[in-house]
């Protein structure tokens, strides 16, 4: 696995003329879980996709190591870092094992088409997410979950120390939501990979996040440890969202609680 | 999605049924027609000309020539078919449905009408010039408004490039009718009364392009399941699509050179292949190949019949087995959304 230390140097973002991201400084922790927050349209998937050269800088760079990501063989930097898009489509009837097989991609020359590592980077990446009995299905034929666990299974082949998901847990019922949480947090604790994810649900968040990286007005808002930086400003600031800041009861992370309307068992004069 | 074919060992049997399937049509396509051949006397032909017998020379100078130059336009359309349905992630892509053909096609009358252009190889990049720029058309119409060129958009953008470019041809027929004869053949689509010497300038960019149309199919699969997938894999997808456009534009551009606007083909043998082989392409593009060939041989010799001496193009044939294809292609994918 080849290491990376991923960072912006004043980094603009702009889709078309507008600007998503100015002037960004930052660096990825390594070996920890990286999670992006912020309201929808704050740039936390326009940022993951430019940190995985899916979307080229307006102004500034990304560094691999180092180096401008843009100057880089593409090859190289895939042997880097591995990026699960947000809603990816197989075509129809592709199975598994072939979709995985792809992760094999960066490493195949025309000379040297399919080696034993590359059969066993598969295989370990089916084991590593499950899969295995699974192989031969086509993907469409898999659940929501099964299916992002596949797509989490390409990028495991790809052999990289860093991978980068863009809302792997969008269209997820709650127990999948963890299943693929548990995977990814598994992945980090015993194989030390740096995993960035961007997030909707805060407290699943602040539960599996080593660090947390809030972006606001294009800028990050604060970045640290869920527990050092989550406060009810913070979250007012970042979401426009008045709310209560608690304690998670099991996990001991913090805890939204957004303030409006609804019903309110406390309250002494609740109609029944 | 269904598929015939799983193991490796029965898709290498297939291309073998397949070869020889391809041989039987040969063999029917010289046989068959207004004029009765003997097997023996097709054999005959080719062991011991007889440049005295009307039936060997009818089988050498007339069918040998229009049999390969169906299965080798047929091989062409049904590559150039399914390499746009890969670039475009459209399963009704086909150079007829975008335009690609008519483009061509006006390009070739346009340049027959006003200048003075006899050499065929002229007409070929006249033709290759109509069909890229036909296809920089749809791709630009079909982008407009939104990043995400969709399906419906390009077919969209497809239908009234064709419409476009037919006007333009249409409206040149009739300010220069003594010109219709000699394009007549060209907007019908037909494969006979060519000989070979229309087919050998043109071949070697139709052998570059089958090269190019295989050596492209592993990162064809790769594209297949997404852009950013792609990009995220190391691939350089700019390339890798700007290659499959040209190749595309090679073999559109060289078919109608050739044979003039053929239809449907390319819709139709991908689905084929896909239902035989799956989703892999370096499967695809020789099953789309045979397929191609085979099925354009068919359309060839049953037009032959129907209106017995004279022949029905084989445009005219295609379109008659390809547009009901299409309309159930069009349901299909009314249904799954």
């Amino acid at each position: 696995m080849m290491m990376a230390v991923i960072q912006t140097r004043s980094l603009t973002l702009s889709y078309d003329t507008e600007t998503v991201i100015q002037g960004l400084d930052f660096t990825l922790l390594e070996n920890k879980i990286t999670v992006f927050v912020g309201s929808n349209g704050c740039g936390k998937s326009t940022l993951l996709r430019s940190l995985a050269r899916l979307l080229e800088p307006k102004k500034g760079a990304v560094l691999l190591n180092g180096k401008d990501m843009n100057s880089l063989k593409s090859s190289q930097v895939a042997k880097s870092l591995a990026i699960s898009p947000q809603g990816p489509i197989a075509p129809e009837g592709l199975t598994v094992f072939n979709l995985v097989k792809q992760g094999r991609y960066p490493y195949q020359h025309w000379y040297q088409q399919w080696t034993e590592e590359d059969e066993k980077m598969v295989n370990s990446a089916l084991e590593n997410t499950q899969l295995t009995d699974l192989m031969d299905c086509p993907l469409d034929s898999l659940s929501g979950g099964q299916r992002q666990r596949a797509w989490i299974a390409l990028a495991l082949a790809q052999g990289t120390d860093t991978i980068l998901l863009d809302e792997p847990t969008t269209y997820l019922d709650l127990r999948h939501q963890v299943e693929v949480l548990d995977l990814l947090f598994d992945l980090n604790k015993k194989e030390g990979r740096t995993i960035v994810l961007v997030l909707h649900d805060l407290n699943l968040a602040f539960r599996y996040a080593n660090q947390i990286v809030a972006l606001a007005n294009k800028q990050i808002y604060v970045q640290g440890k869920p527990e050092e930086v989550v406060t009810r400003k913070m979250v007012h600031d970042v979401f426009q969202l008045k709310c209560e800041v608690s304690t998670d009861p099991i996990f001991g992370t913090p805890f939204v609680i957004p303030f409006g309307k609804g019903r309110n068992l406390y309250e002494s004069n609740m109609s029944v | 999605m269904f598929q015939l074919l799983h193991t490796r060992s029965l898709k290498i049997i297939g291309v073998i049924i397949g070869v020889l399937l391809l041989l039987c049509t040969f063999f029917l396509s010289i046989v068959l027609g207004a004029t009765e051949i003997s097997l023996k006397m097709a054999f005959d032909s080719f062991v011991s000309y007889d440049s005295t017998s009307t039936e060997q020379v009818i089988i050498q100078t007339t069918r040998v020539p229009r049999a390969i130059i169906a299965s080798i336009i047929g091989a062409n359309l049904a590559i150039a078919g399914a390499l746009m349905q890969a670039l475009t992630r459209n399963p009704l892509a086909s150079p007829s449905i975008f335009g690609i053909n008519a483009g061509a096609i006006c390009f070739v009358v346009l340049a027959i009408s006003f200048f003075p252009i006899s050499s065929l190889v002229q007409l070929m990049w006249i033709a290759f010039l109509g069909a890229g720029i036909a296809a920089l058309s749809v791709y630009y119409l079909g982008t407009l408004g939104n990043k995400e060129p969709t399906p419906v958009k390009i077919v969209l953008a497809g239908a009234a490039i064709t419409a476009l470019f037919s006007s333009f041809t249409q409206g040149m027929l009739v300010l220069d009718e003594a010109g219709l004869q000699d394009v007549l053949f060209w907007l019908a689509g037909s494969v006979s009364g060519r000989s070979l010497e229309m087919l050998l300038p043109v071949l070697p960019y139709i052998l570059v392009s089958f090269i190019l149309a295989l050596g492209l199919a592993y990162h064809v699969n790769i594209l297949a399941s997404g852009e950013d997938v792609a990009k995220g894999l190391g691939q350089r997808t700019g390339l890798v699509k700007i290659l499959i456009a040209i190749t595309v534009v090679l073999l559109a551009g060289s078919a109608v050179a050739v044979v003039g606007a053929i239809g449907f083909i390319g819709l139709i043998v991908p689905h084929i292949a896909r239902f035989l082989v799956g989703v892999d392409y370096r499967w695809i593009i020789p099953y789309c190949a045979l397929v191609g060939a085979i099925l354009l041989l068919i359309a060839d010799i049953i037009g032959r019949f129907p209106i017995k001496p004279e022949e029905i193009p084989i445009g005219v044939m295609t379109s008659l087995i390809g547009a009901p294809f299409f309309i159930y292609m069009v349901r299909k994918g009314l249904r799954h959304e």
